[in-house]
């Protein structure tokens, strides 16, 4: 066997908006040699029963991601700023509709 | 680099994530036996779907209708897109897709000992859609909460379509029990032969599954062999009764004490020599797939000349010569929304 069919398909990842009105969302990953078969794939692999009106895929290799390590320093800033979130005001009973 | 005090750390981590009942992600830190154990369980779960799809397959061509032809057809492309979903789990822990096929054509990982049974009579499509895939049910709804995130997931979308194959396997089944005394004396036969199998596929008796403790504090599994191997039997006698076809165990009791049924030992040494190799269609199941990845090496080659020339062309400014190449997704997906 070549070095070249050793060589994997790369990897891609698949996201599927599920309806008009809604966002694509990630459902898994596959392998193909190029985004039109990726998308062929995507098709037969992830949308068998309607799950989909609408297919992204994306080379996994492509995806700049945060990295588990840095979860706390990248998310902290939002941590303490407690005023963002309604919650954070108190407003009487009696004022309707807020 | 690692220290051992990070080490630690880390360790700490990833059990408190655990105890939350929290999901481990692909990029978390975890201990190298979290990742072997999964590896080995998820691999072990893809290639018996794939190779599931070869005792089935087997009576395509000779459905008995085009309606029973069509189910199977879209059964067994089920089968191959559940193999995917859990490869591609599987892949997420760091082994490659062409290791997995690997490992399973030389035997160094498993599948189910359930895909060694011959597929003998038509009713046997039934069968397998009622007992293996209701078995395969109860095994994976727990495995849907199981705490390695990508692996929960994929069980998610297996066990939504598990319950069209089970559902078309019994129709099968209770159609064939309308017919005639032949069709009924079939029905009887396959569940005959499918019974004890299947009590196997929950896998050995819990003394002497040596991983389950390490699996259960993991959160990778919830519940024993043992457990789930009950539930099967309490769940499967009363859709039993309502065929109108006997199981067969002589020990088959209702226990009114322990609100449950009794039931008789499996043969645990036909269970381990047919996970040893020695079952009636070890063989032919690994040749045949061996078969299938060989003789499609020339396909995954030329897509792969065809992808690399195609991009080539583009790197050079020239015209791709389809357009769907040059269509990436967000362009085809604006067509699509604007169509």
């Amino acid at each position: 066997m070549t070095d070249e069919v050793r060589a994997e398909w790369p990897l891609y990842e698949v996201f599927v908006r599920g309806k008009r009105g809604l966002n694509h969302v990630h459902v898994g990953s596959l392998h193909a040699p190029d985004g039109a078969l990726a998308l062929r794939h995507a098709r037969d692999v992830y949308t068998r029963r309607n799950e989909g009106v609408s297919i992204w895929v994306v080379r996994s290799d492509a995806i700049a991601a945060s990295s588990p390590d840095e979860k706390d320093p990248l998310f902290a800033p939002s941590g303490d700023k407690v005023y963002r979130h309604p919650t954070f005001y108190s407003i009487p009973e009696n004022v309707p509709h807020m | 680099m690692t220290s051992a005090v990070d080490e630690a750390g880390l360790e700490a981590h990833f059990e408190a994530t655990i105890a939350h009942k929290d999901r481990i992600e692909p990029r978390d830190w975890m201990p190298e036996k979290y990742r072997r154990t999964l590896v080995r369980q998820i691999a072990q779960h893809a290639h018996s779907e794939i190779i599931g799809m070869q005792p089935e397959g087997n009576w395509i061509s000779r459905a008995p209708s085009l309606r029973r032809k069509a189910i199977l057809l879209a059964k067994v492309q089920d089968e191959a897109g559940h193999g995917l979903y859990l490869y591609s789990a599987t892949e997420t822990l760091g082994v490659t897709r062409t290791e997995l096929t690997e490992r399973l054509i030389s035997g160094a990982q498993k599948y189910s000992s359930i895909f060694n049974y011959p597929t003998l009579s038509y009713a046997d499509v039934g069968t397998i859609g009622w007992l293996v895939d209701g078995a395969a049910i109860c095994n994976q709804v727990p495995l849907c909460r199981t705490s390695f995130g990508p692996y929960g997931r994929a069980m998610i979308r297996i066990c939504k379509e598990e319950s069209f194959h089970q559902r078309q396997g019994y129709e099968l089944l209770m159609t064939m029990m309308r017919g005639t005394d032949e069709q009924r004396a079939m029905v009887q036969e396959s569940v005959d032969r499918f019974w004890w199998p299947s009590l196997m596929m929950f896998g050995p008796p819990d003394e002497a599954s040596p991983n389950t403790a390490q699996s259960m504090a993991w959160g990778i599994k919830t519940h024993t062999n043992d457990e789930l191997r009950r539930r099967f039997v309490d769940m499967t006698v009363p859709q039993a009764e309502a065929l109108g076809v006997t199981l067969p165990d002589p020990d088959l009791a209702w226990n009114e004490e322990r609100q449950a049924h009794d039931f008789g030992e499996v043969d645990w040494d036909e269970f381990w020599k047919v996970v040893g190799g020695d079952g009636p269609c070890n063989a032919q199941r690994v040749a045949h797939r061996k078969k299938a990845w060989d003789d499609g090496a020339w396909v995954r080659e030329a897509a792969t000349a065809f992808a690399r020339k195609q991009e080539e062309t583009a790197d050079h400014g020239g015209a791709p010569t389809t357009p769907t190449t040059s269509a990436g997704p967000a362009s085809r997906t604006a067509e699509e929304e604007t169509a």
